[in-house]
């Protein structure tokens, strides 16, 4: 193949790793965000969508179709409930203080790991793709359900969107997350509010693993990657900064995604992962300033 | 003195240890010690410093792979190779230490789990060299020549006192840090950063400092495992020996000196057990994480300072 097809294929792969990177970036931005922690098992979270997405399709049944749009349904609705219950029995108990929660979200990555582990074994799971068709380019055809992958992820992203700035919800989120006490004198009911941004974090987290597992299988380690990228976004991007977010995911996926197509994976997420030392060399400080507010 | 006659009673007590020990209580002791080590240097930046890292990994495996690729590939003495091992984790932690000087709080903790992610999948990228997963084991390893006789590194009792004499320096070298003026000023900046800034503290200098000597005492403790236990791989730069020795330092005790040997040969032990009859025995990991955040922030030997032993350092 000659270098354009070649380069074309790998930009290809980036969008869709760049999408579904988008869609558990935000849930781990929003979370930061409004609630000001560091969710360490949000990785975890992909993972739960991604088996559950493999559960419900082998043990429900009524095709892959049908499955799949079970899946899309009910994962993200399972995960988040399990979220809720996290924030309230872990994540309210230690008050949301930010160190405390990290080593709180660690326990809780490795039950849930260990969890899955015991329940459905050390095995990959595939995951049939919903349907099948092939985009057919002059020079080599194409996995349509990834081009779906992308249309998905960017509905979701939009989704959310329209919810942050357009509901009574999503305002009470904006507000609690300029500052939680004054939105609390205003009569917002930031207890609830911290929980639900919780569980939507955690349900976008369940949708992206919903939407790769048909592409990667499912299997009970693969909550690293997700997470280690999505960090590296958030931070590029500026923690709880939502527009930087998307648009860090987009250059960071892409280039990722090109990267291991031309050269190597591994080779990707080293890159990757020192691009970060390099943001905190160009712009020290200013890195996390929402932080330090 | 008191407490420094209670710490050195504890090393006596560990030297006397080996003489009672069934066989394979031994080589645990052993074990633990090199590995409360690590806790030790861990326990330097969270204790005494107030920076939680979640990448002590990449410092262990320096010091790891520092012997192990000198022994394996160019057939070094085990104390040449322990000198490179150690000299990785200095070098590193210096190196390390110029980026994580930027950051504090949350942000130190991603970075410092970024900056060890980054070293792990350099593990596995010049697996030509690491031998990536697998790694490797060490079967050329020359017995130690010094007084006259000559020690086998495979001989439990030379592991024993081996692991003893590391740990005990640098569980009195962190007693005495702690105890010095340069430790009460990184107390102070755990506590608080910016007024110790405007007492005069150079706090940039000695968070470097902090960082450096937890790093460096981390790669020892890397260096000296892979001497004495014959293998270094990917695995030694992973999330879980990142998570571990936080685990150990935060269920001994953070901010206490004792604290980090309790917390090791106790998880060992729990860890050591429960695979007994499970194999996922990390679920006790994340159990134990949970219980202590929600029941015992301070650990057990913090908890004992609070309640009755006042002096304990």
């Amino acid at each position: 193949m000659d270098i354009g097809p070649t380069l074309l294929l790998a930009f290809l792969e980036g969008v869709v790793g760049a999408s579904v990177l988008a869609l558990t970036a935000l849930g781990l931005s929003l979370v930061f965000g409004v609630m000001r922690i560091i969710n360490i098992a949000h990785g975890e979270l992909v993972m739960l969508g991604a088996i559950l997405a493999w559960a419900i399709v082998h043990f429900l049944g009524g095709g892959a179709l049908v499955g799949f749009l079970l899946a899309m349904i009910l994962a993200p609705l399972i995960v988040g409930t399990f979220a809720v219950a996290a924030d309230w029995l872990v994540l309210r108990r230690v008050n949301y203080d930010p160190e405390r929660t990290i080593v709180a979200t660690m326990g809780l990555l490795f039950l849930a790991q260990q969890t899955v582990l015991m329940t459905f074994g050390p095995d990959a799971k595939p995951v049939e793709a919903p349907f099948y068709f092939r985009v057919n380019f002059p020079w080599f055809g194409y996995n349509g359900y990834k081009l779906l992958v992308v249309a998905a992820a960017i509905l979701l992203i939009a989704a959310t969107w329209l919810i942050l700035s357009r509901t009574r919800m999503g305002l009470y989120m904006r507000a609690t997350q300029m500052d939680a006490e004054i939105a609390q004198a205003f009569g917002v009911p930031v207890r609830r509010i911290y929980a639900m941004v919780f569980a939507l974090g955690a349900a976008l987290a369940a949708l992206a693993g919903v939407l790769v597992v048909p592409i990667q299988q499912a299997h009970y380690l693969m909550g690293a990657d997700p997470l280690l990228l999505s960090f590296i976004v958030v931070i590029v991007g500026g923690l709880g900064n939502l527009r930087g977010t998307m648009l860090a995911a987009a250059v960071i996926g892409i280039g990722e995604g090109m990267i291991s197509v031309l050269f190597s994976p591994t080779l990707a997420k080293i890159v990757a992962t020192l691009l970060v030392a390099l943001v905190l060399i160009v712009r020290p400080g200013g890195l996390l300033r929402e932080e330090a507010a | 003195m008191k407490s420094f006659a209670f710490h050195a009673a504890i090393v006596l007590a560990l030297f006397a240890l080996q003489f009672v020990l069934p066989a394979y209580h031994h080589a645990n002791a052993a074990r633990i010690m090199v590995y409360a080590v690590l806790a030790v240097g861990y326990n330097v930046l969270l204790g005494y410093t107030g920076l939680m890292s979640l990448g002590h990994a990449m410092f262990f495996a320096a010091g790891a792979y520092g012997v192990g690729l000198s022994i394996y590939w160019l057939g070094f003495a085990p104390l040449a190779a322990f000198g490179v091992g150690a000299a990785s984790g200095l070098v590193l932690s210096l190196v390390a230490g110029l980026f994580l000087l930027r950051t504090t709080g949350v942000a130190f903790l991603i970075v410092t789990l970024m900056l060890a992610q980054a070293f792990f999948l350099s593990t596995l990228y010049f697996n030509g060299v690491t031998l990536g997963e697998q790694g490797m084991v060490l079967t050329n390893v020359a017995a130690v020549e010094a007084f006259g006789t000559s020690f086998r590194l495979s001989d439990p009792t030379v592991k024993y006192n081996l692991a003893l004499a590391i740990f005990s320096a640098a569980f009195l070298g962190s007693l005495w840090l702690v105890r010095s003026p340069i430790g009460r000023v990184l107390i102070a900046i755990r506590e608080n950063e910016l007024r110790t800034r405007m007492l005069g503290y150079n706090t940039f200098a000695y968070r470097y400092l902090a960082i450096t000597v937890s790093g460096t005492i981390a790669g020892l403790s890397g260096a000296l495992y892979c001497l004495l236990f014959s293998y270094v791989g990917s695995s030694f730069a992973s999330l879980q020996y990142s998570t571990l020795p936080l685990l150990w330092t935060l269920l001994g005790g953070a901010g206490t000196v004792i604290g980090p040997l309790i917390g090791t040969g106790l998880m060992f032990y729990l860890i050591d057990i429960s695979s007994g009859f499970t194999s996922s025995y990390l679920l006790v990991v994340g159990a134990t994480l949970l219980v202590l955040t929600l029941w015992f922030p301070k650990g057990i030997a913090g908890t004992l300072r609070s309640r009755w032993l006042g002096w304990l350092p």
